[in-house]
């Protein structure tokens, strides 16, 4: 109710301010004066003025008002009951609360907490009317002081769009902020995890086993070296399926495939890409783990349903778009003259491709390929649902495993008491994964503009 | 070979044969190359057509759910209640809502069970089944739909009413097939009376198929199965969604504005750059962390709340979206910005006036992708307390909720497994649904706005 009030009058303002800047700049003009900005500049800028303080006074209040008014009721209740604290009081101020929104307690209720209830309401209406007249105040007179300077010769256009750019920049400051604030949290609480576990345990351990938080603090083993191993042994199987389909199916649609194939097929494979990684774990879940089992049980080969060997392949069909679209791309930099040359020389298509397009690609496709396996790191939906969660560092893809992003999931879901290492390691093995893959992704891009430089 | 192409036209037959043999094996691996090819896109093209054969095939029957329709009596000797109370004059809001309270949960400690087992026993009046037996083909969840008939309208008591009532997970399974139906007693879920009832009152047409509208009506639930929908998840994701469209996109949008139209080329615009494309490759789990640190942790923003997950996500597609705007702007040809700089005016009026509306499709195609990515991202919501078991609709961004890419999660990992595959399958079915319909959204509207201008 009373916001929709605040919105109501702050729309009011917003809407006579701007007309009050422009009919004053229209009536300069006409009185012969050259406007230097447009009257619609003028209006924008008186309103800008008379809105933003009234804005700044209510945000004011609105991160104060629970303060005040909590103060308020204490003020208010009996010494014997203020001394009371804890739960008591907590009660007594929610009863005075519900007093005074008029919904009444359950039973009767003690003189003192009417008195406090009546007071409570004829505050928080004093209160809400001051602010109003305070905000209503600093706008009008805001709108005063601007409406004021607007002379001919005054460029209200000029401190518009400073606005405006100062808007803009801090837009694009956001994106700094997330990085800063990824850099920070991750690295104060590892610090805080390494102050409980050496970094030298938990970089080059070979046992992963972080026990329950109620053990206490001091027991368990953080090796990353298994978690580290799952992630490498499953990121390799999918690139084996991925890289190998994902190449032939960028050259085929690039040098062979009619527009019209290429116009219809295209689409159908990214379609892949826009799948959720949810849907991949459920599908590698249910039907491509059953499955490998089977045929893993036909061959005399002990394949467990949910292993290495199933996230593998699953999340390789996963990054099969990636690495096509983006060897697709690249491939079709390459400059035609080559091509052609290599043609009019006699070559077949195939040699061509091998021998000539392949190879002055290469530079971009290890870049894209670098860009795959930065993904397939960082994966985790898959891998949660296909590969285990079994931290032992095994040889055997047919084996269960477990990854650096399994176990941030295990170790972190639902608990919000960062203090126990159990917790904490969640970001020591998050600083790994995000240094893992910056260092991936600024290699191959840097690799990939190198090259797109090479062509250009 | 090379001197096989030096001297062509002096060739001896032997030379010719040689060059007729090497090209016989040059085509033949030309053929083979071709049809790695070929090999690869079909791998691809069936890879898509497993997966979504699967999930069709597995969720579509999962939307017809076994319903009874029973003749339910609401009867005075077991519904023995006292009338609902009236607010009186002078009475507070509170004692009313504390009597209409009491009044409820004497309603609710009704027996309703004895009331379904006595519409079933009426359906069939010669079966051979006890109670717990029979009751074990309704859902649990069924005697508070009588509940609350009952709440809304205390007048039915005395009287007869048709109504429509799940059956349980396990009737369900049982006449769908999903357990087979060979297996011996011990393994089977429902007792041999209540899987010869099932049969029979199928067969007289007590139960039938239904479209399960509460996939779309019902919240979660545990105890009762054959009632978990989907409709809390849904709006904890449409909640998470209002909040990317209204934070990310003036965020991307205005930021890409400045670095492509605005930014000084120095050091810091350069950070800038280098840092959006770091971050639109950095794991989406890493930003679950950054959410559970900063925005749980530290400003001690609700668990579980779609606000937080909406900021988590902005965050995430921000790049996306900037990225995507940044290439739509460097598609406006130059001849316009110069047009409008000639005819005086502003950089600022040329960008908002001249260059950014022949951008809208493609920031609108940016925007539905990256609402889209956001809509099936999972992994950070999981670490801000998302996959809390939620029975209720989040009323506002700050309530408890799940997502439905959550909700997905939380099912298939349910120990009643052969009825939640195929309630998960369907999940995912309206789950892609909803991508494709934004996707199609974002097609009609590019082609539609690229026409117009």
């Amino acid at each position: 109710m009373n916001t929709v009030i605040v919105a109501c009058l702050l729309l009011l303002l917003l809407g006579f301010a701007y007309q009050a800047g422009w009919s004053r700049s229209k009536q300069i003009a006409s009185a012969g004066g050259r406007l230097h900005s447009r009257p619609n500049y003028h209006g924008s800028l008186v309103a800008i003025w008379a809105l933003v303080p009234a804005l700044l006074i209510l945000g004011l209040w609105a991160l104060f008002a629970d303060d005040a008014s909590r103060a308020y009721i204490m003020a208010q209740l009996p010494a014997d009951v203020q001394a009371q604290g804890g739960a008591g009081l907590l009660q007594a101020i929610d009863r005075v609360n519900q007093i005074a929104s008029g919904f009444g307690v359950i039973g009767e209720a003690a003189p003192y907490e009417i008195a406090a209830g009546e007071a409570l309401r004829e505050f928080r209406t004093l209160a809400f009317a001051l602010v109003i007249a305070a905000a209503a105040g600093t706008g009008a007179l805001g709108l005063y002081l601007a409406r004021r300077r607007i002379t001919a010769r005054f460029r209200a256009r000029d401190e518009v769009e400073r606005v405006v750019r100062f808007l803009l920049i801090a837009c694009s400051i956001v994106a700094i902020l997330t990085t800063i604030g990824i850099v920070a949290s991750l690295l104060t609480e590892a610090i805080r995890f390494f102050t409980f576990v050496s970094p030298v345990d938990f970089f080059f351990g070979t046992v992963w086993n972080p026990r329950f938080s109620s053990v206490g603090a001091g027991s368990g083993e953080y090796g990353l070296l298994p978690l580290l191993w799952g992630t490498l042994m499953i990121t390799i199987i999918a690139m084996l399926v991925s890289v190998p389909i994902g190449l032939m199916t960028a050259v085929y649609l690039t040098q062979y495939a009619a527009p019209g194939m290429r116009n219809a097929i295209k689409p159908v494979i990214e379609v892949l890409a826009g799948i959720p990684t949810i849907v991949y774990g459920f599908f590698a879940l249910v039907t491509v783990g059953p499955f490998l089992a089977r045929l893993g049980a036909t061959v005399g080969f002990d394949i467990r349903a949910t292993s290495a060997l199933t996230a593998g392949i699953v999340m390789g069909i996963m990054i099969i778009p990636f690495i096509s679209s983006l060897s697709d791309d690249i491939i079709r930099q390459v400059p035609r003259a080559m091509r052609d040359g290599s043609l009019g020389l006699g070559a077949t298509q195939s040699e061509t491709i091998r021998r000539v397009i392949l190879p002055a690609a290469l530079p971009g496709i290890v870049g894209a390929f670098l860009l795959a396996v930065s993904r397939a790191i960082g994966e985790t939906m898959i891998v949660v649902l296909a590969a285990g969660n079994s931290p032992f560092l095994r040889l055997n893809p047919g084996e269960p495993v477990s990854t650096v992003t399994v176990t941030i999931v295990n170790q972190l879901t639902g608990d919000t008491d960062f203090a126990s290492p159990q917790s904490l390691v969640a970001f020591a093995l998050g600083l790994t994964l995000f240094l893992m893959t910056l260092i991936l992704n600024v290699v191959a891009l840097f690799i990939v503009r190198r090259y797109r430089e090479q062509y250009e | 070979m090379a001197e096989t192409f030096t001297q062509p036209r002096s060739a001896s037959g032997e030379t010719l044969k040689t060059i007729r043999s090497g090209l016989a094996r040059r085509h033949a691996r030309e053929r083979r190359f071709r049809t790695y090819g070929i090999a690869a896109i079909c791998a691809a093209l069936g890879a898509v057509a497993i997966l979504f054969t699967m999930i069709l095939a597995k969720g579509l029957p999962a939307f017809s759910q076994a319903t009874l329709t029973l003749e339910v009596f609401f009867d005075p000797a077991v519904i023995k209640v006292d009338p609902k109370p009236v607010q009186e004059q002078g009475q507070s809001e509170a004692d009313y809502q504390k009597a209409l309270r009491d009044w409820e949960r004497q309603v609710t400690l009704v027996n309703w069970n004895r009331v379904i087992e006595a519409a079933l026993r009426r359906a069939a009046p010669d079966a051979e089944i006890d109670t717990r037996q029979a009751l074990s083909i309704v859902e649990t969840s069924e005697r508070f739909v009588l509940r609350d008939m009952f709440v809304e309208n205390p007048d039915l008591l005395g009287q007869t009413v048709t109504v429509d009532l799940l059956a349980s997970a396990n009737a369900d399974n049982w006449l769908k097939g999903n357990i087979d139906r060979s297996l011996p007693d011990a393994q089977q879920q429902l007792s041999a009376p209540a899987r010869a009832l099932t049969d029979r009152l199928l067969e007289d047409g007590t139960i039938r198929f239904a479209f399960a509208w509460q996939i779309f009506t019902n919240v979660d639930s545990r105890s009762a199965p054959a009632s978990a929908g989907l409709a809390g998840a849904f709006m904890g994701s449409l909640y998470m969604m209002l909040v990317v469209i209204v934070l990310a996109v003036p965020l991307g949008v205005g930021s890409a504005i400045y670095l492509e139209e605005f930014a000084p080329k120095n050091r810091f615009t350069d950070l800038i750059e280098v840092n959006i494309n770091n971050l639109a490759a950095v794991p989406s789990i890493v930003f679950g962390l950054l959410g559970a640190a900063v925005f749980i942790n530290y400003f001690h923003l609700p668990l579980s709340a779609p606000l937080v997950g909406g900021l988590v996500l902005t965050l995430m597609t921000l790049p996306t979206i900037i990225i995507a705007t940044r290439s739509a702007l460097r598609a406006v040809p130059p001849s316009l910005r110069q047009a409008a700089l000639g005819l005086g005016a502003s950089r600022m009026q040329m960008v908002f006036h001249h260059v950014l509306p022949v951008t809208y499709p493609g920031i609108l195609t940016a925007t539905i992708i990256g609402v889209a990515q956001a809509l099936g991202e999972t992994a950070p919501l999981l670490l801000i307390g998302m996959n809390a078991f939620v029975a209720s609709v989040p009323a506002t961004p700050l309530d408890q909720s799940t997502a439905l890419p959550v909700q997905i999660y939380l099912w298939q990992g349910n120990e009643n497994r052969n009825f939640f595959e195929p309630r998960t399958s369907a999940a995912i079915i309206v789950l892609l649904g909803l991508m494709i319909a934004l996707n199609a959204l974002a097609v009609y509207l590019r082609t539609r706005l690229e026409r117009r201008t």
